[in-house]
This record gives structure tokens, C-alpha cells and sequence, in this order.
């Protein structure tokens, strides 16, 4: 069948081979992807496969490098968000981007409000208006209010009803029901269907493949910023999509060694802040690898935070060895033996205008001086061994730490908190944006360390990571632990569905 | 979450909210009018003489105008720090206009000392959007600079009252209804900013702008083109407190207007316009400029010594960013825990 432009069949938004690169980094490599009218079509694929580049893209936040991209039939090169709006187009992000300062109201509206004479804005209308988005996806949300301190859940329907006033012809939702609740998830997919009925055509990004599969006609599947296939949904099967994104074997990627498992290092019991984590409570003993894992966003992140002392927490306590670890007090926290490298390397783990000796030596600086005074030597001395222990691969130390690649980075991050020798690591997102092949040297790393007795907390994204390094793995939903899964029985399965259904007891 | 509890206590917030606003607003005013009453009660001339009652009014117009132009930046989380150096510059603009362009009309001195203003601004904004450097970086810059064009065109020259016109002079002194022209022209200009900041769709731009630039970005707002028009819209105001502070003063000499920039930024906040943007009026900009200037005036009659009045003012710009945080904190706390499931 040939399809010409602006026929009937001509797909609502075409991408074609389209490529990414962000400096040295290759976000997209060869991305395509076809989305008609009156469908809902599932774009799946691991993080990092480069789903939210193309999401992007189809914004005009990014702009591609390469490839070919159609809308209506017609190829276009947005330049900004504006120009992608004017089109038709509506995007979902998966961090809500809403104006906390702001009324609900002019959320929804802003840069379009309904005017009166003399350009004056019609609030009455405006409010209205809300009113009827509201009704339509059949919740109540004060349209009066400020957006600030409203519930993800909140702030993502406000997304939805500003996506549905704009009236646009090609809806993006990625990752929208991350954080919404079962009965809030099947609200959003009636509008959903309902809007596919007008025929609109609609891009669901989703980690839950029940979602998937309960919602969409037409699925596509990416991985490493490629292409790799699309079928309607009711040809395949979860596995076959699984096997698809991963495209190796799993268990084979995450060897995790057999370690003895010993005493229990770090205990966390009965941790608590309002609103970020409830309850929390764990150990984690010499040579094990314990994995928090959940969604983006369940607060695991904020747990490792706190029990390092970054981050407060109203209640609880978090010790090592039987010795306290006090709140609030990152420096006694290390000295007691815990380490934490951070989710957010280049921001939260690197000085990266800083050499390779430099951000190495960071966390032991203070032994490295004679007489208060730090000398270059030294400080070399130190990150050469932790350098080639690690293999970053760098011309030379005093290489500026920001020019290295991801993989090359996340190691130095490593190198600088192993160099403290510590008793407890914590890693959080320890192999996010790196390649393959470093991703696994990083897992070879924790599981020697593991050999060595070190008690390992990773907080983990990536199925295939947690369930081939963890020797057991806690899931995290909404700030609370839902189910703790020993090695043996834990599945993708289990694991996923301990991370989006409330009603599971540990 | 059940729908209803976020109906109740959505609304709930909200008008706590609201009311917290107006108190914000109120508050000052408020704080305004017991400081004129406790004076006058003192020295019932502060008030009921006639020079008192005018000066009330007159003495902060000028300041009034640019903390209203001051407002609009800083609620884009910007700032404008040259806004003493630009209303320097057109103040002497138009007293050389005057010797210069002998019987040149006053209105065309007017929109000489904006036209200029405006122009001193879109140079700010342009550096500011364009090259991508903090607006306090670029207007410290631009403080001096202006400052120092000004002090090369004035050298040691002082333009006197003697080379403005009469009528023009009258305009910085006189009434109408025992209202000071000055006052009204700065009140329009109050009303017709307060206006458009609340009921226009660039007014709220500004709004959203400042609430979350990089939000702004993402629903495709002209961010680089509303930031640009508030600055000139802040040099075109300080440019026209230039040419009205000529009126005022009938001198002018190469220091005029030091220190404004300080004086506007502070009135801004003590009227409840937040540092980091995206909340605020110019109305409270307004009150503010009135407050610290009514308090200057207050405080020698109250028999506070000379020392303690610009530390007053400190305590005033400290205590209103300190209540705003406090509060801002106490508010973000209570919304979270009504959320919360515990």
C-alpha cells in the first residue's frame, strides 16, 4: 500500500531513523516511530533507551541530527515547544512541569487564556473552563488553589486537562500513571480511550506492561536508542516484548558471586519524614547485596539520602555496627564507615571543571595532608592506585573529570568513595547512562566487593540489574517497603508488580 | 486520596491563601497608616499642614514609579540594578534638553526621558536574555557603566532650576485637588501596571515566567521576549522618574538618583514581592515605596536618632523577607502533610 501525503492513511506523526547525539553521549542512534489516528500506541524499552530523547524531539525541546520527521504527511523542524504546541501537539511529562506560584486555573490556561475586549483575560470563563476538564475526566481538584504542595497525582491530571483544552490531534504521556493509584489509572485511560475515539492519535510511554496491554493497540520497542520493533499488541506477548528490549540474556549480564554472608552491618529501623518515606526498616549484612528497587519516584532515592544524613527524617534510626548514626551528619556517617554514591553523578557525585586526582582523593582529603597542607603527590599517589584498581580510562589524572565518559565518570565516583573504605556502600542508580560494557565491569566491581565482605545497598531501575546482582531485593512504593524478595524467588514479575500494587503484604 | 478530601482541603488552603495574600498587602498598608497616625499624634503637622499632607504624597512618587517598574522584573526572577544609574541619565537628559533645545515642548521632553529610559532597559534585557548571564551580573555591570556615561556627559556641570521652563518646574510642585501631579502621574502609572500584571495574558506570562523559567520553556512561552519587555518596561519607568525628578529637584548633577536602585528593590520586598519571582504585586511595591520613605520622614520626629533610621529600614527589609520565608515554609509544610496519608 503506498501512502501519500495528506491522504487519509497518512500516519498523524511519522519519525524515521531519526539520530541524537549529546556530545560524546549517543542518545538516539536510529530511532523510528508511526503513530495513526484513533490509536494508542505503546513505545516501550529499558531506561536509557532513549524514549524520553524521543519524546523531545517530537516537543521541539531537542532537535534531531539526522532522520526524518512527518507530521500529517508533512515533514517539519520544530525549534521550540511553541511551534510543536501550535501543530498539535500535547506532551505529558513525566516530571509534572507546572507554575507553583500559580492558580490551578491559570495552569491549565497560561499563554492561552479566553480574553475579553481589550486583551483582558476572562476569568470567569477560564475558571469555567476548568470546571468542565475537570468534570469531563471526572475528578475535583480546586481550580482556585496554587499548584504547590498538590499531590503528583493532582498535578498530573492537571497536565492531562491542560493536554485536552489545547484539543491536540497527538497526545505524548510519558510515564503519566508512574505515580497514580489503581482507580486514579483507570480514570486517565477511559479519557484516554476516549479521546482515541475522536481520533486523536496517542504515544503511552509505560513500564507496566498490564498497562500496555490493557490499553494499547500497537506497540514499538526500543533499546540502546534503536529502532527494534513494532507489532500490534494483540500479535505479541509480554515475554516476547521482554526479550525484545533486553535483547540478551539476562542472568548471564549481572553475575553476582556467592559471597559469605556475615553479621548485619547497617540497620535502619522505623524510618520516617512526613510525606517522603513511612516506616522504613532493614538490615544489610557483610558480603550481601541488598537492592531497593520501584519506581522512579517511590522515595528510594530519599531513603538512601537519609540514612547517609543528607536529607532529615522526623523518626527512627539508622546504625552501623550497633554504633548510631546520627542525623543529619554526612561526616560522622562516613567515619562510622557508610558511603553513598549518589543517583546524580554529574551533579551530586563530581566537581566536574576538577581533575581525575582530584575528585578521587575528595572524600579523603583529610588523611592525604601533612600539616594541614595538601601536596599534589600525595594526592596522585592515592588516585593513581584507586584509577587503575577501577580502570577509569583517562589520557591522564589531571584530565578535567567532565570530558570523561559516563562510564569513565560513574567509576571515578566509585574510586572516590571506595577510597574511604568503607563498610557499607550505598549506590544509587550505579550503572544509569553507561555503556554496556563498563555497566558490566561496574557490576563485576560490587560483586567482588560484596566477596570482600562489604555490605552493599543499590538502589536500582533496572530489573535485570536487581534481580541479577541482589541477593535480596526490598520494593518501594510510595515511600513504604511492600515486599522484601529473597534472590530465588524473585522474578521480574513479582518484583514489578510489589512496585504498582498497593494490596501486596510483605 | 479520595476525591472529596482533596476538594475540602484544596479549598480550605486556598482561601487561607488568599487571605494571606491580602493580610500581605493589608498588612503593609496597614503598618503605613499606624506609623502616620502615631507621627502626627506626635506632631500634628506631619499630617495636617499643608506642605505635610503634600510631601506624604509627593516625596515617594518618584520612588514609587520605579519600584513599580523594579516590581515587574524581579517578579521574572531577574532584577534591575541600574534603575538609579538610568533615572541619573535622563534626569540630566532633560535638563540639557531644556538649555539645548530652547522652547522645546515639555511632552517631548516626557517621551525623550521614557524613549531613553526604555532604551537604557532593552539594553539590560538584551544582555540578560541573549547572553545568558544572572540579571544582578549584568545590571551591577550596566549600574556603573550608566553611571559612568553619565558622570563623562555631566563632568562638574549642574543643570539648575534656572534653565527649566516654569510650567515644567510647577509640575514637581503643584496640586491638583490637593493631590501632587507628581502623585497622579505615578498612581496612573500604579494603576495601569497593577492592571496589566493581573488581567493580561503577558502580565501572567511574567507571573509564570518567574514561578518556574524552565516550566515556561516547556508550554512554549516566549520567555526571551517577556523578560526582554519587562526590562524596557523598568528603564521606560526610571527614565520617567528621571524626567519628573528633574521637575522635582530643579537641580541635577551627575550623582542624581544614587542609590535608588537599593531604595526600589527593597520597597519591592517589603511589599511582599518575592526574590526568586513569580509571586507579588506591584500594588504592594507601591505600598512599600510609601513605608520606607514615610518611615525615613517619621523617624526624626519620633525622636529617632539619625543612626537608627537606616538601620530601621535593614530591620525592615530583613524582617519582611524572613516573615515571607517563614511563612512560605509553614505553608509548603501544611499542604504536604494534608497529602499525606499519616
Amino acid at each position: 500500500m503506498t501512502t501519500t501525503a495528506t491522504t487519509p492513511d497518512a500516519p498523524a506523526l511519522e519519525l524515521r531513523t531519526i539520530s541524537k547525539a549529546f556530545g560524546a553521549v549517543v542518545a538516539l542512534s536510529s530511532a523510528s516511530l508511526t503513530l495513526r489516528r484513533g490509536s494508542i500506541h505503546a513505545l516501550v524499552g529499558e531506561n536509557g533507551a532513549g524514549k524520553s530523547t524521543i519524546v523531545k524531539i517530537i516537543a521541539g525541546l531537542y532537535q534531531r541530527d539526522t532522520g526524518d520527521f512527518d507530521l500529517d504527511g508533512e515533514s517539519v523542524n520544530f525549534t521550540s515547544t511553541a511551534q510543536s504546541k501550535a501543530a498539535g501537539i500535547a506532551v505529558i511529562y513525566q516530571e509534572p512541569t507546572l507554575f507553583p506560584d500559580l492558580s490551578v486555573t491559570e495552569n491549565i490556561f497560561m499563554g492561552r487564556q479566553p480574553t475579553l475586549s481589550l486583551g483582558r483575560i476572562d476569568r470567569k470563563l477560564m475558571r469555567s473552563q476548568a470546571l468542565g476538564l475537570f468534570a469531563r475526566l471526572g475528578v475535583r481538584i480546586d481550580p482556585d488553589r496554587p499548584t504547590q504542595g498538590l499531590s503528583i497525582a493532582d498535578q498530573q491530571i492537571i497536565e492531562i486537562a491542560k493536554a485536552i483544552s489545547l484539543d491536540a490531534t497527538v497526545l505524548v504521556m510519558d510515564e503519566p500513571t508512574a505515580a497514580l493509584s489503581g482507580v486514579e489509572v483507570d480514570r486517565l485511560f477511559a479519557v484516554a480511550r476516549s479521546l482515541r475515539d475522536e481520533g486523536r492519535a496517542l504515544l503511552f510511554i509505560s513500564h507496566r506492561f498490564d498497562e500496555v496491554f490493557d490499553l494499547c493497540d500497537t506497540v514499538t520497542v526500543m533499546r540502546d536508542g534503536e529502532y527494534i520493533d513494532t507489532s500490534p499488541i494483540a500479535d505479541t506477548t509480554v515475554d516476547e516484548i521482554v526479550r525484545r528490549m533486553v535483547g540478551r540474556d539476562v542472568t548471564t549480564l549481572f553475575p553476582k558471586q556467592d559471597a559469605v554472608i556475615g553479621d548485619e552491618v547497617l540497620q535502619v529501623s522505623g524510618l520516617t519524614e512526613a510525606g517522603v518515606f513511612h516506616d522504613v526498616s532493614f538490615g544489610v549484612r557483610s558480603g550481601e547485596i541488598v537492592a531497593l528497587a520501584g519506581l522512579v519516584g517511590a522515595g528510594r532515592s530519599e531513603i538512601a539520602r537519609a540514612i547517609f544524613g543528607v536529607d532529615p527524617y522526623s523518626s527512627g534510626t539508622v546504625s552501623i555496627g550497633g554504633a548510631r548514626v546520627p542525623k543529619r551528619n554526612p561526616a560522622a556517617a562516613m567515619r562510622l564507615g557508610l558511603a553513598l554514591v549518589p543517583e546524580d553523578r554529574r551533579k551530586q557525585g563530581l566537581v566536574l571543571e576538577s581533575s581525575v586526582a582530584r575528585n578521587t582523593t575528595m572524600a579523603i582529603r583529610r588523611s592525604l595532608t601533612r600539616f594541614g597542607l595538601l601536596f599534589s603527590p600525595a594526592e596522585n599517589r592515592a588516585a593513581r592506585e584507586w584509577a587503575s584498581r577501577l580502570e577509569v580510562k583517562s589520557a591522564a589524572l589531571d584530565t578535567e573529570v567532565g570530558t570523561l565518559s559516563g562510564g569513565n565518570q560513574q567509576k571515578v565516583v566509585l574510586a572516590k568513595w571506595l577510597a574511604t573504605n568503607p563498610r557499607v556502600l550505598i549506590v544509587d542508580e550505579p550503572t544509569r547512562g553507561i555503556d554496556v560494557g563498563t555497566k558490566a565491569e561496574v557490576h563485576r566491581l560490587l560483586s567482588r566487593l560484596a566477596g570482600q565482605g562489604m555490605a552493599i545497598l543499590m538502589i536500582s531501575s533496572e530489573l535485570p540489574e536487581v534481580l541479577g546482582m541482589a541477593d535480596r531485593v526490598l520494593v518501594v512504593r510510595e515511600g513504604r517497603i511492600t515486599a522484601e524478595i529473597d534472590r530465588a524467588d524473585a522474578t521480574a514479575e513479582s518484583v514489578m508488580f510489589a512496585a504498582t500494587h498497593q494490596e501486596v503484604v510483605a | 486520596m479520595s476525591a472529596v478530601a482533596t476538594e475540602t482541603t484544596g479549598s480550605r488552603v486556598t482561601s487561607a491563601l488568599g487571605s494571606f495574600v491580602k493580610a500581605r498587602e493589608t498588612g503593609i498598608l496597614l503598618a503605613l497608616v499606624l506609623i502616620v497616625v502615631v507621627t502626627t499624634a506626635k506632631n500634628p503637622n506631619f499630617l495636617f499642614s499643608n506642605d505635610g499632607f503634600r510631601d506624604l504624597l509627593l516625596t515617594p512618587s518618584i520612588l514609587l514609579l520605579v519600584a513599580v517598574g523594579q516590581a515587574i522584573v524581579i517578579i521574572t526572577r531577574n532584577v534591575d540594578l541600574s534603575v538609579g544609574s538610568t533615572l541619573g541619565l535622563t534626569a540630566y537628559l532633560t535638563g540639557r534638553l531644556f538649555i539645548d533645545v530652547p522652547g522645546i515642548p515639555i511632552i517631548v521632553v516626557f517621551v525623550a526621558g521614557v524613549v531613553f529610559g526604555g532604551f537604557l532597559g532593552l539594553i539590560n534585557g538584551a544582555l540578560v536574555a541573549f547572553a545568558r548571564v544572572p540579571a544582578l551580573v549584568i545590571t551591577l555591570g550596566t549600574l556603573y557603566a550608566y553611571r559612568g556615561i553619565n558622570v563623562l556627559w555631566t563632568g562638574s556641570d549642574r543643570i539648575n532650576a534656572s534653565d527649566m521652563p516654569k510650567p515644567f518646574l510647577a509640575l514637581g510642585t503643584q496640586s491638583i485637588l490637593f493631590i501632587p501631579v507628581l502623585t497622579i502621574i505615578a498612581v496612573v502609572v500604579l494603576i495601569a501596571a497593577g492592571w496589566y500584571m493581573r488581567n493580561q495574558r503577558g502580565g501572567r506570562e511574567l507571573y509564570a515566567i518567574g514561578s518556574d523559567p524552565d516550566a515556561a520553556n516547556l508550554y512554549g512561552l516566549n520567555v526571551t521576549r517577556r523578560v526582554l519587555v519587562a526590562f524596557v518596561v523598568c528603564g521606560a519607568l526610571a527614565g520617567l522618574a528621571g524626567v519628573l525628578y528633574a521637575a522635582r529637584y530643579g537641580t541635577v548633577n551627575s550623582q542624581a538618583g544614587s542609590g535608588f536602585e537599593l531604595e526600589a528593590v527593597g520597597a519591592a520586598v517589603i511589599g511582599g514581592v518575592a526574590i526568586f519571582g513569580g509571586s507579588g504585586t506591584v500594588w504592594g511595591a507601591a505600598i512599600g515605596a510609601y513605608l520606607l520613605f514615610t518611615i525615613n520622614r517619621a523617624l526624626p520626629i519620633l525622636g529617632v536618632q539619625d543612626f537608627w533610621q537606616r538601620a530601621v529600614v535593614g530591620v525592615l527589609i530583613i524582617g519582611a523577607i524572613v516573615l515571607d520565608r517563614l511563612l512560605a515554609q509553614r505553608q509548603s509544610r501544611k499542604l504536604v502533610e494534608a497529602r499525606d496519608p499519616e
